[in-house]
């Protein structure tokens, strides 16, 4: 994992729709932290997680990433050192688990990767016994599992999750922040979107809008 | 490299499995062409003269049918999403979609283009020209219609809008198509003429396809 990465959020805006949905938000993270997003349904929790990934454009302000090796790789775009974990679970149903984990590993990986990491990234989230199956035949629960194991199999710097925990069961909320505090121990950043208490200690809250 | 292969060899196997699309295409092309000698009656000089127009059109419409899911499916589950959080640019992520979405739709039309020539008495060689013409042009018909795909996928019911969009782009590879068909049937033209231009088309669409499809996703992100 990089070392001492920063995030930084100068003065961001975002509009969706022509209507300003935020203005003039700041904020800063660094290696290890973590940050909560948190605001009314509306407030733009989840376009400023898009934001950071580059899916959406940024209509004034700037984000910038600095520290650990890419400085002089000005070329290096957020996106490309974040996962970002949306509503919406990225999966093919005719494909099984592990082609799934497979092809995203192998789109989003920049180093090669055997077939091991996909494996032990399934057993981290418990899908292990399920790794033949199609997709199709997942639970919502499942699916999201499946996600996660995304974000361990692929070492990347930024989480970028938007309610995580949503159709997780006990066990796997347990596990999201059993793998959401080794992440930060290696010295990486989350920003979660959420509505529920993440419970790792030490997080941050960045309210968007007025308080609900 | 690696990345795109793995693109590609995932298309393709969503394509071949159950509900993909590979199948569905070359089974409208063939109830296409069984409709023709209903519509035109049992005339065989005619259905000979109309065949190699109405096995282009039959692709065409094939080759339509499945580009509405060729980017959607990807953008209804979020996976358009995470293509593009890498370094590989967008360009060559869609260019690698193209060719898988032609290697399982537009190759097989041409592959049974011979056999369904057959139903409208275009037999022997003058089947296989045909067939010849459709391995030529069926990827300018795939990438001319990324284009559309790619405009269209934020739409919610954009399949229709797609085949508007897309099937004015089409006529010049339907024009040449079917002229180096007929050339190379019945003459008197230079059956080389119309098939180069054809291949042209075929190229320029690799080229052009790609980069305004790319184009068109990213300005879609609002």
């Amino acid at each position: 994992m990089a070392d001492s990465l920063s995030l930084a959020a100068e003065d961001l805006v975002c509009r969706r729709g022509g209507r300003e949905v935020f203005s003039g938000l700041h904020f800063t993270l660094s290696s290890g932290q973590a940050l909560a997003v948190t605001g009314r349904n509306g407030a733009g929790k989840s376009s400023l997680l898009r934001m950071i990934a580059g899916l959406l454009r940024i209509e004034a302000g700037r984000l910038v990433l600095s520290g650990g090796d890419l400085d002089g790789d000005l070329e290096r775009s957020i996106g490309e050192e974040a996962h970002y974990l949306g509503h919406q679970d990225a999966l093919k149903p005719s494909l099984s688990v592990i082609e799934n984990l497979e092809f995203w590993s192998a789109w989003l990986g920049r180093a090669e990767l055997g077939g091991g990491e996909c494996r032990a990234a399934l057993g981290a989230v418990g899908l292990e016994t399920l790794g033949r199956l199609p997709a199709a035949y997942l639970s919502a629960g499942q699916k999201r599992r499946l996600s996660l194991a995304r974000l361990v199999a692929i070492p990347r710097p930024i989480w970028l999750l938007d309610e995580p925990s949503s159709a997780l069961d006990a066990a796997a909320q347990t596990t999201l922040l059993v793998l959401m505090r080794e992440h930060l121990a290696k010295g990486g950043m989350i920003l979660a979107a959420t509505h529920a208490a993440i419970g790792i200690d030490g997080i941050r809250e960045l309210r968007i809008g007025p308080a609900a | 490299m690696k990345a795109l292969a793995a693109l590609f060899m995932r298309d393709v196997r969503i394509a071949m499995r159950a509900g993909g699309g590979a199948s569905v295409a070359v089974l409208f092309f063939l109830i296409v062409v069984t409709l023709t000698p209903f519509a035109v009656g049992p005339d065989l000089p005619l259905l000979k003269r109309i065949g190699p127009a109405m096995l282009w059109i039959g692709a065409l419409l094939a080759s339509l049918l499945a580009l509405d899911r060729l980017l959607a499916a990807d953008r209804d589950d979020g996976s358009l999403d995470l293509l593009g959080m890498t370094a590989m640019p967008l360009e060559l992520a869609v260019a690698v979609k193209g060719l898988a979405h032609w290697l399982t739709t537009g190759l097989p039309l041409a592959i049974a283009a011979p056999l369904f020539a057959l139903f409208l008495n275009v037999d022997g060689s003058a089947g296989f020209a045909v067939a010849l013409t459709l391995l030529a042009g069926t990827p300018a018909l795939t990438f001319f219609g990324l284009i559309g795909a790619a405009l269209t996928v934020t739409l919610r019911r954009g399949g229709l809008l797609l085949s508007v969009l897309v099937l004015p782009l089409t006529i010049p590879v339907l024009i040449f198509g079917v002229a180096a068909s007929n050339a190379a049937i019945a003459g008197p033209l230079d059956f080389g003429t119309p098939f180069t231009i054809l291949c042209a088309l075929s190229l320029i669409s690799f080229v052009i396809g790609p980069f305004a499809a790319a184009m068109a996703l990213r300005h879609g992100q609002e």
